[in-house]
């Protein structure tokens, strides 16, 4: 039988544990200020403003309204006019301006008789994310000169201004939570590894299940206050709209906080010491920032990456915060990434009490 | 006592670490309502036999039963009967002394009602009352080592295992300890203690002495020093080195100790009349000494239990 009091004691003293170690507990609050400001400010995928020159060659209403579009969209700041397409190579490989259009004399004919390409972007793509932002400018372009020049706009669905915190902050949730629950977990056990604590709790008759469910339940309450604060700072400097049920946003951030804490705990059988479980941690990290989707876009990955990614927690809980705070979607509706999480639980949660032996050799 | 069954029954006991032969063929056993104490240099093999007994490292060969338990089977059967203070303090430093002594209660499941008084008593009883709300990484070495017994003794053990419980305190609380320790065994305990200091060693009903692994010397501290194979010369002198030096070279000699300005010599027990050979080869050396044949102490069996030979 498990015994409540076993692990209520343990969960108890983990509390003490935190609340007297203060390098943990500003972790608690510190990693995510911090996190989500760096990458709500600094890391910031929205190309705005990149210098641009113009030739118009064909100058007529139409052309001029086509640039003038292409400004306002702000992705492309005009500082000024070209005499020829060749100057605007020349600039472009001298780094004067990041963008060039070129508007060929010949471009109402074009137009009128349909007869593609109307217009030459010239993008700098020494810069991957120059050429990114081109390929939405060129649907301006093109698109509607196809039709009416300025007839048509890019409207994005969930996110009109194109802003990245909204797109991050969210995904940020997941991300912190994914590297601060594996650490504390997994740095908590090996520190009574180290500290000698270990020996004298293998002596005592508790069971793995009990010491693993006892250390386990004080980091979920950290785990929610991290999401939290995280999704508050998101709302407040950055304006993420949270617009589905904020009970779905927990649930569903509850399965994923347990998910990853297995992990840690997992970590801290096999970790000798804080430094090996630090570098363990930040080993199972990496990929899961990496190739979960919240860097790059999970569509542009090959094949068997995203096989590999689809077992990474931190994959699913993206799908599931982006779905409840972005599109509005039900938990019922995400049931797809929540058993992953629940059977990634079970599984590495298994394997840790297994591996935990009552034993020093 | 001695027909009831043993608390501790090893026979054969032995432990490998890749090629090192941790504990070699150890038997032992151990009565109940006795302390036992455990002799013998660092690294002989002291921890890894406790550890062992309590279950936490699996034998390489031979059995062990402790309270009856085979400890190769059913080492959670044996958890909650008995206490083992590690070498190493093993509490909790960011906790307070009720925080451990609190936890350690629920880890062991006393009875909810049982729980508070238990500890207080045994707040009483180690004289941490005032320490209560004290962190436990900021008491002194007595209190500590008051504080791990109060922990390891909280649920009543049948047994104890003392792992150099006094060897980070003053004499004082060192002999507050040895008198709890004989209240525990009135109390019908067993305790089996590991110890540097003979007077310590001294006090126990029984003693093993191990070296590098292997039991050299077993038995009561009375009968050890009775038994001792060898004669004892105490030597006064005021160059107690270089007359060290000359007695280990000086053939029936098998060890020498040195106790402050004196030295205590072990002959071999063949030599008649050792004192006045011994006297008569550091005068034709130009040694000045003055020698007598003396009892054995308990040193002099350490020494001669451990040494190489």
């Amino acid at each position: 039988m498990l015994s409540a009091t076993r692990i209520l004691a343990i969960a108890r003293k983990e509390f003490f544990h935190l609340r007297r170690d203060r390098l943990t507990g500003g972790m608690v609050a510190g990693i995510p200020i911090v996190m989500t400001l760096l990458f709500g400010y600094a890391i910031n995928h929205d190309v705005r403003n990149l210098r641009a020159m113009v030739v118009d060659e064909a100058n007529t209403s139409a052309s001029r309204a086509l640039v003038a579009d292409a400004a306002a969209s702000q992705v492309i700041r005009i500082v000024g006019r070209a005499g020829s397409p060749g100057a605007l190579e020349e600039m472009i490989a001298s780094a004067e301006i990041s963008v060039g259009i070129h508007v060929p004399p010949d471009f109402e004919e074009r137009l009128a008789h349909g007869t593609p390409p109307y217009i030459q972007v010239l993008a700098d793509d020494s810069d991957p994310v120059v050429l990114n932002a081109m390929r939405g400018l060129n649907g301006l372009a093109v698109g509607p000169a196809a039709r009416q020049p300025g007839a048509v706009e890019i409207r994005p669905l969930y996110n009109p201004e194109r802003r990245t915190a909204v797109f991050i902050v969210p995904g940020l949730c997941g991300v912190i939570l994914t590297l601060t629950m594996v650490l504390f977990t997994s740095i908590a056990v090996v520190r009574e590894r180290e500290r000698g604590n270990l020996e004298l709790i293998i002596t005592t008759p508790v069971r793995a299940l009990e010491l693993m469910t006892g250390k386990i339940i004080p980091y979920i309450f950290i785990g929610y206050i991290q999401i939290t604060l995280i999704l508050i700072l998101g709302m407040w400097l950055f304006d993420v709209p949270v617009r589905g049920d904020l009970e779905d946003f927990y649930l569903g951030a509850g399965v994923f906080v347990i998910s990853i804490l297995s992990l840690g705990l997992l970590i801290s059988t096999a970790a000798e010491t804080q430094f090996q479980a630090f570098q363990m941690t930040f080993m199972s990290f990496l990929p899961q920032l990496l190739l979960s989707g919240f860097m790059f876009p999970f569509e542009g990955m090959p094949r068997a990456v995203q096989y590999l990614s689809e077992a990474f927690p931190l994959t699913h809980f993206l799908r599931i915060v982006r779905g409840v705070i972005l599109r509005d979607a039900s938990l019922p509706m995400l049931t797809a990434d929540l058993w992953p999480l629940a059977l990634f639980f079970l599984v590495v949660m298994s394997i840790a009490i297994l591996r935990f032996r009552k034993r020093l050799d | 006592m001695s027909g009831a069954a043993p608390a501790i029954e090893a026979r054969g006991l032995t432990r490998h670490f890749g090629d090192l032969v941790a504990v070699d063929r150890l038997d032992m056993r151990v009565p109940k309502g006795s302390i036992y104490g455990f002799l013998g240099p660092n690294g002989c093999g002291k921890s890894t036999t406790i550890r062992m007994l309590c279950g936490l490292l699996l034998p390489t060969a031979g059995a062990a039963y402790v309270l009856g338990v085979d400890v190769r089977r059913d080492p959670e059967a044996l958890k909650s009967r008995i206490g083992y203070m590690t070498q190493r303090f093993s509490l909790y430093d960011d906790l307070s002394v009720a925080e451990n002594l609190r936890f350690m209660s629920e880890i062991y499941r006393l009875p909810r009602r049982r729980r508070r008084p238990a500890i207080e008593a045994q707040l009483k009883r180690f004289r941490l009352k005032d320490r209560r709300n004290q962190l436990a990484g900021s008491l002194s070495g007595g209190q500590r080592q008051r504080l791990a017994l109060a922990a390891v003794t909280l649920h009543r053990p049948e047994l104890l295992f003392l792992d150099e419980p006094t060897s980070a305190v003053d004499p004082e609380s060192r002999r507050e300890f040895w008198e709890m320790l004989f209240d525990m065994v009135d109390d019908g305990a067993t305790a089996l203690v590991t110890t540097h200091f003979m007077d310590e060693a001294e006090r126990c009903h029984a003693l093993a002495i191990l070296n590098e692994g292997s039991l050299v010397a077993s038995g009561s501290p009375k009968t050890l020093m009775a038994e001792l194979p060898a004669s004892v010369v105490e030597v006064e002198t005021g160059n107690p080195r270089a007359v060290r030096e000359f007695l280990l070279r000086f053939e029936p000699v098998i060890d020498v100790a040195q106790l402050g300005s004196r030295l205590h010599a072990l002959v071999t027990p063949e030599l008649p009349e050792p004192v006045a050979v011994l006297a008569a080869a550091l005068e034709r050396d130009g040694l000045d000494a003055t020698l007598r044949r003396v009892g054995p102490n308990l040193e002099d069996v350490f020494v001669m239990a451990t040494q190489g030979g």
